[in-house]
């Protein structure tokens, strides 16, 4: 086992907030690492509770525990019922559940309602430093605080409930480095797609990312969200981002920050890496050699540029991945060989925990605005949170996007894993700004072809995918 | 906790890599509030055609994988989705032992909890079971945890590694809560500290 790094040696983030949240470490055993705050949703957290109550236990710190429904929730109007039993019997037990073991809970009719990783950070539960988890693999989103955050089983979920804390074997470090500036139109979305493809699906597994560099750093606090949910794309167990200037004004003034801000803001400049830290890995990437990016296969590492073409199973050599590209281009009715600005499309969705925050809603209507979304195209937009859709009302981002064609949405997962009535039909094609592309993700026999939130807009409007770069 | 100590049985071959967890249980069966019960789902969208009937080309619907409890499979085996409702079908199915050259962290570790045996081997072993299935009919394989091998009958023997804490609580079924309760008071001590 690796032995706690010496406090005075340079560390990484990681290692500091890896450190500070040892419960206990002992040699061949997992260690017992502290969790700060859990996450908690009505999908994997059912199971959880019900083993808590079988076994007579009780939650160890319902205050370090926030929870909301949002994965099986309906995007239409809220004051009708919900129209599947088996959904709402989910959501009511997750009610019950909270209820049983006093657990902060957002319910559908709270304005704070919304995806669990678009809340948290919102209300200000997501801080530096911090270790986060819930029964979500995009918990990773949350590292964009410089937060250790991961998603977990739901017999872990149990675990942290009963214990507030969780076994860990400590993973290694990668760090993503990326140099220079993003062009013009290229968003975070993009970037952390081009990621993905460069290190491929699995290209993280047993890491804990670090993003760092120049382009990192440009970032707003929104867009290194959308870079951090992606880590789990790549395989990795988490993702962060060194917390800086950006991350504590985001935070000041959010409901549930430290009563002494400015304490909070001391302690968290010591968490970026010291310089001298060594990661395990470290891959650099130039930031100018990213173009927009569009998925064509069913994982998020297969994508190409806007302006390329689909690739050929012969376009690679292991025999494997001939086979997964096969097997991928079969599933999304193509060739290969195809233009990407070729492919016509039956719906967009724009939405998720990746991008459906308000800057994400900003850049799609601003692409939006004063058009209309192609006659072939069925187009919605389902806002991260409660709050998320009543500032992009008292924008008037709503009333672009209806008067465009799109349909306006209440808060929730929606089609991204498409588990409410949210679905695409078999054989549809879709531009989606969520995060993965699976078989079936989207509705049984749907293709999902993954984009940022303009590059989606406009794709609705043309009918087809389109450059971004070259929008007039 | 589920123990498992050895196992033998009927292997199955996926020849697929990236098997996700959407695909393992797809969303629409995650609605449902118990644990158990999930092994009918398992695969649903590539185990059935579009009428609904199943699909005889899918690996596990082949007459010669029925009663397979060992699953091999290709690369990042279990990506995506934290779903612990992948594991729970795997299992409920028959499924003991998995194989592959790598599995996602989440998926791994979730088969764990669960009462099944993960096993890591290199590419080119993978690629030799492969074969093996192809060559004997009823190809079977025995996973034992106490010695940390993995072997057939026809002369396959191979070393695999796990986690010294993870094959204790498998050995043992020990209850991971229980375990870690057990240090409850270094749990209140760092509370003490970290307020
Ligand atoms: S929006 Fe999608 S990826 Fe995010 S938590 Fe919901 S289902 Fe998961």
């Amino acid at each position: 086992m690796a032995m706690p790094s010496s406090e005075n040696s340079p560390r990484t983030l990681f290692e500091k907030i890896w450190d500070n949240h040892v419960v206990h470490a002992e040699t061949d055993r997992q260690t017992i690492l502290y969790i700060d705050l859990q996450l908690v949703h009505e999908v994997t957290s059912p199971q959880a509770f019900e083993g808590l109550r079988l076994a007579g236990r009780q939650v160890r710190r319902p205050e370090r525990t926030v929870a909301t429904a949002d994965h099986n929730v309906p995007t239409t109007d809220r004051s009708l019922p919900i129209l599947d039993p088996i959904s709402k019997q989910q959501i009511d037990t997750l009610r019950n559940n909270c209820q049983e073991f006093g657990i902060q809970y957002y319910d559908l009719d709270d304005a704070r309602q919304g995806i669990v990783h678009v809340i948290g950070p919102e209300l200000g539960y997501t801080q530096p430093g911090m270790t986060i988890v819930c029964g979500d693999s995009h918990t990773s989103t949350h590292g964009a605080f410089g937060a250790l955050a991961f998603g977990i089983g739901t017999s872990e979920v149990e675990h942290v409930l009963a214990t507030q804390t969780l076994l860990q074997n400590k993973p290694q470090t990668l760090e993503l480095r990326v140099d220079g500036q993003l062009r013009a139109g290229v968003t975070a979305k993009d970037l952390v797609l081009y990621l993905i493809g460069q290190i491929t699906t699995d290209g993280g597994t047993g890491y804990c990312v670090e993003y760092t560099g120049e382009a990192i750093r440009a970032l707003t606090m929104e867009n290194r969200m959308t870079v951090c949910n992606m880590s789990i794309e790549a395989g990795a167990r988490a993702g962060m981002i060194a917390p800086d200037e950006i991350t504590f004004d985001y935070l000041r003034g959010r409901p549930f920050v430290p009563q002494d801000f400015d304490a909070a803001v001391a302690a968290w400049r010591q968490l970026p890496s010291d310089a001298g830290a060594r990661y395990d890995k470290s891959l650099i990437f130039d930031a100018a050699d990213i173009a927009p990016q569009v998925t064509w296969g069913t994982n998020p590492g297969q994508v190409v540029a806007v302006d390329a073409t689909v690739p050929k199973p012969s376009d690679y050599a292991d025999p494997t991945e001939q086979k997964t590209a096969a097997s991928a281009l079969d599933y999304m009715g193509l060739a290969g060989g195809e233009r990407i600005a070729d492919l016509q499309l039956d719906r967009v969705f724009i939405g998720s925990c990746t991008n459906a925050r308000i800057e994400d809603l900003r850049a799609a209507a601003a692409v939006a605005q004063g058009r209309r979304v192609a006659d072939r195209v069925n187009a919605m937009v389902v806002p991260g949170s409660g709050q998320v859709k009543q500032q992009a009302e008292a924008e008037g981002l709503d009333q672009i996007f209806t008067e465009a064609g799109f349909d306006w949405r209440e808060a929730g997962c929606s089609m991204c894993l498409a588990m409410n009535p949210d679905k695409l039909a078999p054989g549809e094609r879709c531009a989606s700004t969520s995060n993965r592309n699976f078989e079936g993700r989207q509705g049984k026999g749907g293709r999902t072809h993954l984009v940022s939130p303009a590059m989606a807009a406009a794709a609705a409007i043309a009918g087809h995918f389109v450059d971004i770069r070259e929008w007039k | 906790m589920k123990s498992f100590t050895q196992h033998t049985g009927l292997v199955v071959a996926m020849d697929r890599a990236n098997v996700d967890t959407d695909q393992i249980i797809p969303k629409q069966f995650l609605k449902r509030i118990e644990r158990i019960g999930f092994g009918e789902f398992l695969f649903w969208d590539w185990a059935r055609r579009d009428d609904g009937s199943p699909n005889p080309e899918f690996e596990l619907n082949r007459p010669e994988a029925q009663g397979a409890s060992v699953l091999l499979a290709r690369r990042n085996f279990g990506c995506g989705s934290s779903r612990e409702h992948a594991p729970w079908a795997l299992e409920d199915f028959g499924f003991r032992v998995i194989i592959a050259p790598s599995f996602a962290d989440i998926f791994y570790n979730n088969c764990f909890k669960n009462g099944m045996l993960p096993i890591k081997l290199t590419e080119n072993v993978v690629d030799e079971l492969f074969g093996r299935v192809a060559e004997y009919p009823q190809y079977q394989l025995t996973a034992d945890l106490q010695t940390c091998t993995l072997s057939d009958p026809h002369g396959f023997s191979m070393p695999f590694a796990v986690d010294a804490f993870r094959r204790d609580c498998l050995l043992h079924g020990l209850d991971d809560i229980g375990q870690t309760l057990e240090h409850e008071d270094k749990i209140t001590a760092y509370e003490q500290t970290h307020p």
